[in-house]
C-alpha cells in the first residue's frame, strides 16, 4: 500500500548547498546528513564532481548540493567556477558554509564573499575541538550577531550539532524566503569606494543584466578584479557597458599603481581581509593560539614522513604495503570467483546443446563477465587503502614531496595525484586519473597530464600482468609487477617531459597547497569513497567491457569455415568419437588424446578464418618483431575497446581454440604450456600493453578534457608508437638473454 | 628595527611577519586566497626531500609554497625572544 502526502500538510521542499575550504570536514558532513542517498550530478559540459543528495528533516525534504571546496569566488578555477554556478543559478535557499575553526581567518574569506552576494548562509563552525585544544576560544555568539548569520559550533567527525546546524539552515532559508537578506556591505578604501559606486549605478542601469551576475556591487567588486567570466557575460549583453566599465578599471588600475603602488586586486583581498580582522577583533576571538598544540602532533609526524632521506624510502614502502595487502588479501575471493565462473561456464556447457548460442553464453558472455568482475576484489582493496591515504592527509604530503621532481618533467606537484589515482600505485584507473587533472590551473601541464596518465598500471591492466607474470615468472610476481610500476613512472614521466619541451612548451604554475593535518579518516567516508569508485567500474564493466567483448566473440566465430572444411573436420571428430566408444581400455588413451588434438585443430582453424583471425594474421607480420602472434593481436585490439577485455579475449580465443569442455584448467596454465610463448614475449606484451593506445572510454574522457579529438587521438597514437618501439626492445633484449 | 628578508631565505623555526606580496595575477590571487597577506605571521616549519617546496606555518594551517614563490614575498624577522603574536 502506497500513501501520498498532502501537499498542503508538508511544508515546501529546500535546496541547501555546502560549501567551504578544502579539508574542512564538508564531505563529512555531507555524509552524515545525506549517507547513502548521494549520487553524482554534473553540470552539462563541465566534469567537476558534483554531488546531491536528498534527506527528509523534521517533516521536510531537503535537497542537498555538495559543491567543490574552494577558498574563494574568483573563478580561476573549473572547482571556483563550478562553485559559483552552484550558488547562483542552483538558487539554494541556504549555504552552509562549513568553517575550520581552527583557521577561521581563511575561512571567513570565502564566507564574507558569499555574504557580499547577498546569498543566505549559516554557518558552520567545524572541528571545533581541535580549535579549543589548540587553545582558540571563539565566540560563536557573537560573530553570528556581527555577520547577522546563525553560527553553530560542531565536530563532524562525531556528528555533534550536525542536527543543530542543520535546523539553523532551514530556520534561516525560512527567514529569507519571506525576505531576501541584505548582500553585505564592505569598504573598499577611499581610492575604490568611490569607483565601486559608480560601477554600481552603470550596472543597476542596465536593463538586460544577466541574472546569474549577482547583485549590482558585487558585480561591480568582481570586475574590477579583473574576473574574466564575469566580465565576458557583461560583454556580451552589453559591449558598451562593458567599455565603460573597463575604462572606469583601467583609471582607477593606474591611480593605484602611482599612489599605493598596487592595483585594484590585491586592495580589495586588503580590505576583505581587513573586515575579517576587525570583525575577529570584536570580541569573536577571544584567546589566541598556543602554536605548541594540535599542530604539534601533524609536525612530528611530518619531520618523518616528509623527511630527507626516510620521506622517499617510507613513500615507496607504503606503495609496496599496498601491493602486498591487495595481491595478498585479493588472492582469495579472486579465486573463488575464478572456480565460480569457470564452474558456471561447464554447467551451462554441460545442459546445452553445442551450437551458436552456448558458444556465445560460455565463450562471450560468462568469460567476459567472469574477466571483468574477477578483478572487483583487487580494485576495492586498492580503492580502499588509496581512501585512507586520501583522506588521511598523507596523499597531500606526497604531491609536496614529489613537487620538485614533478616540476623537472613540466609537470606539477598536483599532477601525482592523477598519476596515482589513473595507477601510480598500481590498481587505479585512467578515467577517474583523468578527471582528476582538472585541480591543475595550467592548461600545459594539465594536457601534459592528460596525455601521459593513461601510461600509468590502471587496474584494467593488472589482470594481463598478473596472468602473464604468474604463467612465466612464478615466485617473482611481485618483483615483476614492481618493475613494471617503476617503467610506468619512467615512461609518462619521460613523455611528458617530451610534451613540454616540445609541442607544450611554457611556464610553471604555481603550487600553493594546504597540507592539512593528520587525521585518522573516518571509516564511513573512506567505504563511501571506496564504493563510488568500485561502483564506476562495475558500471563501466557491465556496459562496454561485456558489450565489446561480445562484439569480439562475434568477429571470431563470423564468418564460419567453409562447409565442406566444416564436414570434414566434423566427420574426422564424429569418427574418432565413435571409434572411442567402441574401443577397448588400451586404445582409449591414444583416442582421447587423438580426439582432442582433433577438436583443438578445428577450433584453431575456425577462429583463424574468423574476421578477428584473419585481422590478427595481417597485423603478425609487423607485430612478429615484438613476439606477438596473431593471437594476441586479436586481444589487443580488442584491449583498445577495454583492457579488461584482453584478457578475457586470449580466454575466449584459448578455450575456442582447444575446446575441452571437461578440462577446467584456467587460461594461465593454457598459455604457459602453449610452446609459442616464451618469458621474452610475454614481457613485451606486458610492456606493449601498459603504454599503447588508452582503453576508448579514456580516450573519450581526454578529449572531453582536452576539447578535442585532436589532441586524444594524437595521444593515443604517440604511445602505440612509444609502445611499440618499446615493446621490440624488450623482445629483442630478452631473446639474447634466454 | 627588523631585518627584511625574502621569504625564500627565512631559516626553519624563525617566525617573521609578511611584509610585502609582490606577486601578481594568478599566483597573487592564489596567495592571497591562502590568506598570505601582509601583517600574517609565518615560520618556515619544513622543507621537501629536495629542499623544495616549503612548508609554511601560518594562522594555525600549513601552506606549501614553492622557493619561486617565495621569492615574491618579503618578510620582516622577528625578534628572537618574542612571544606570538595576534594577527
Amino acid at each position: 500500500m502506497t500513501t501520498r502526502a498532502a501537499p498542503q500538510a508538508q511544508p515546501p521542499g529546500l535546496t541547501l548547498a555546502l560549501a567551504g575550504n578544502p579539508n574542512s570536514g564538508k564531505t563529512t558532513v555531507f555524509n552524515y546528513y545525506t549517507g547513502a542517498r548521494q549520487h553524482v550530478a554534473n553540470y552539462p559540459g563541465i566534469t567537476v564532481e558534483r554531488k546531491e543528495g536528498r534527506l527528509d528533516f523534521e517533516g521536510r525534504r531537503l535537497r542537498l548540493l555538495d559543491l567543490p571546496g574552494t577558498y574563494s569566488l574568483t573563478a580561476y578555477s573549473q572547482d571556483e567556477l563550478v562553485a559559483r554556478r552552484g550558488l547562483i543559478e542552483d538558487k539554494p535557499d541556504c549555504v552552509l558554509d562549513i568553517i575550520n575553526a581552527s583557521s577561521l581567518e581563511r575561512n571567513l574569506y570565502l564566507a564574507v564573499q558569499m555574504l557580499e552576494m547577498g546569498l543566505p548562509l549559516a554557518l558552520v563552525l567545524n572541528m571545533h575541538d581541535e580549535a579549543e585544544k589548540q587553545g582558540l576560544r571563539i565566540d560563536a555568539k557573537r560573530l553570528s550577531a556581527l555577520l547577522k548569520t546563525p553560527v553553530t559550533p560542531t565536530v563532524a567527525r562525531q556528528g555533534k550539532g550536525l542536527h543543530e546546524a542543520l535546523r539553523a539552515a532551514v530556520r534561516k532559508a525560512e527567514e529569507c524566503r519571506e525576505q531576501k537578506p541584505e548582500p553585505l556591505l564592505i569598504s573598499y578604501g577611499p581610492d575604490l569606494d568611490p569607483v565601486i559606486e559608480d560601477m554600481t549605478r552603470l550596472l543597476e542601469q542596465e536593463e538586460n543584466m544577466p541574472p546569474n551576475l549577482g547583485p549590482a556591487r558585487w558585480a561591480a567588486v568582481k570586475y574590477l578584479e579583473n574576473d574574466a567570466e564575469l566580465r565576458a557575460g557583461i560583454r556580451a549583453v552589453s559591449p558598451a557597458l562593458a567599455a565603460l566599465l573597463d575604462e572606469k578599471t583601467k583609471a582607477a588600475t593606474a591611480h593605484l599603481r602611482q599612489t599605493l603602488n598596487s592595483y585594484p586586486e590585491a586592495l580589495i583581498a586588503d580590505y576583505r581581509y581587513g573586515f575579517i580582522h576587525a570583525l575577529l577583533r570584536r570580541g569573536v576571538l577571544l584567546r589566541a593560539p598556543t602554536p605548541e598544540s594540535r599542530l604539534l602532533f601533524s609536525d612530528q609526524m611530518d619531520r618523518l614522513l616528509t623527511h630527507r632521506l626516510l620521506g622517499p624510502l617510507l613513500m615507496v614502502g607504503i606503495i609496496y604495503l599496498m601491493y602486498k595487502v591487495t595481491f595478498t588479501l585479493g588472492a582469495i575471493p579472486l579465486d573463488m570467483l575464478e572456480e565460480l565462473f569457470s564452474g558456471l561456464g561447464a554447467a551451462v556447457s554441460g545442459l546445452m546443446p553445442d551450437g551458436i548460442l552456448k558458444s556465445l553464453l560460455v565463450s562471450g558472455l560468462i568469460d567476459g563477465v567472469g574477466a571483468v568482475l574477477g578483478f572487483v576484489p583487487l580494485i576495492l582493496l586498492m580503492f580502499l587503502q588509496i581512501s585512507i591515504l586520501e583522506d588521511s592527509g598523507y596523499m597531500a604530503r606526497v604531491a609536496y614531496m614529489m613537487d620538485r621532481a614533478f616540476r623537472s618533467f613540466g609537470l606539477h606537484g598536483y599532477s601525482v595525484m592523477p598519476f596515482i589515482i589513473a595507477g601510480g600505485i598500481a590498481g587505479g584507473c585512467g578515467v577517474p586519473g583523468v578527471l582528476a587533472t582538472r585541480t591543475l590551473r595550467s592548461p600545459r601541464e594539465r594536457l601534459a597530464t592528460l596525455l601521459t596518465v593513461p601510461m600509468m598500471t590502471c587496474g584494467a591492466k593488472l589482470p594481463v600482468f598478473m596472468l602473464l607474470a604468474s604463467a612465466f615468472f612464478p615466485g617473482d610476481e611481485t618483483m615483476v609487477m614492481m618493475l613494471i610500476w617503476l617503467f610506468a613512472w619512467v615512461s609518462a614521466l619521460g613523455s611528458a617531459k617530451f610534451l613540454r619541451s616540445t609541442v607544450l612548451k611554457g611556464a610553471s604554475t604555481p603550487f600553493v597547497m594546504e597540507l592539512p593535518p593528520y587525521r585518522p579518516p573516518t571509516l564511513f567516508g573512506v567505504l563511501i569513497h571506496t564504493w563510488e569508485r568500485v561502483w564506476e567500474y562495475i558500471k563501466r564493466a557491465g556496459t562496454i567491457i561485456v558489450a565489446v567483448s561480445i562484439l569480439i566473440w562475434l568477429g571470431m566465430s563470423f564468418p564460419a569455415l567453409p562447409e565442406d572444411l566444416e564436414a570434414a573436420y566434423a566427420g574426422r571428430e564424429a569418427g574418432l568419437e565413435q571409434a572411442l566408444a567402441q574401443a577397448g581400455e588400451e586404445e582409449k588413451e591414444d583416442l582421447r588424446a587423438a580426439l582432442g588434438e582433433a577438436r583443438a585443430a578445428h577450433g584453431a582453424a575456425a577462429l583463424e578464418h574468423s574476421l578477428a583471425g584473419q585481422a590478427g594474421r595481417a597485423l603478425e607480420g609487423i607485430s612478429s618483431l615484438a613476439g606477438f602472434d596473431w593471437r594476441a593481436n586479436i586481444a589487443l585490439v580488442g584491449g583498445i575497446g577495454a583492457k579488461e577485455v584482453i584478457v578475457s579475449t586470449l580466454g575466449t580465443a584459448y578455450s575456442l581454440g582447444e575446446v575441452d569442455p571437461d578440462a577446467s584448467s584456467t587460461l594461465q596454465a593454457r598459455i604457459a604450456a602453449d610452446p609459442r610463448w616464451n618469458k621474452a614475449n610475454a614481457a613485451a606484451l606486458m610492456v606493449f600493453v601498459l603504454l599503447y593506445f588508452p582503453c576508448f572510454v579514456t580516450v573519450t574522457v581526454i578529449k572531453q578534457e582536452a576539447g578535442s579529438w585532436k589532441w586524444a587521438l594524437a595521444g593515443a597514437l604517440f604511445n602505440t608508437a612509444y609502445a611499440f618501439a618499446a615493446a621490440i626492445l624488450t623482445y629483442r633484449a630478452g631473446l639474447a638473454l634466454l | 628595527m627588523a631585518e627584511r628578508i625574502s621569504l625564500r631565505r627565512l631559516p626553519q623555526g624563525r617566525k617573521a611577519v609578511i611584509a610585502a606580496v609582490l606577486a601578481e595575477g594568478e599566483l597573487g590571487r592564489r596567495i592571497r586566497d591562502m590568506g598570505l597577506m601582509p601583517g600574517t605571521e609565518v615560520e618556515v616549519v619544513g622543507r621537501a626531500p629536495m629542499k623544495d617546496p616549503v612548508a609554511l606555518r601560518l594562522n594555525g594551517f600549513t601552506l606549501s609554497l614553492r622557493n619561486s614563490e617565495a621569492d615574491f614575498i618579503a618578510v620582516d624577522l622577528a625578534e628572537d625572544g618574542e612571544g606570538p603574536s595576534m594577527n
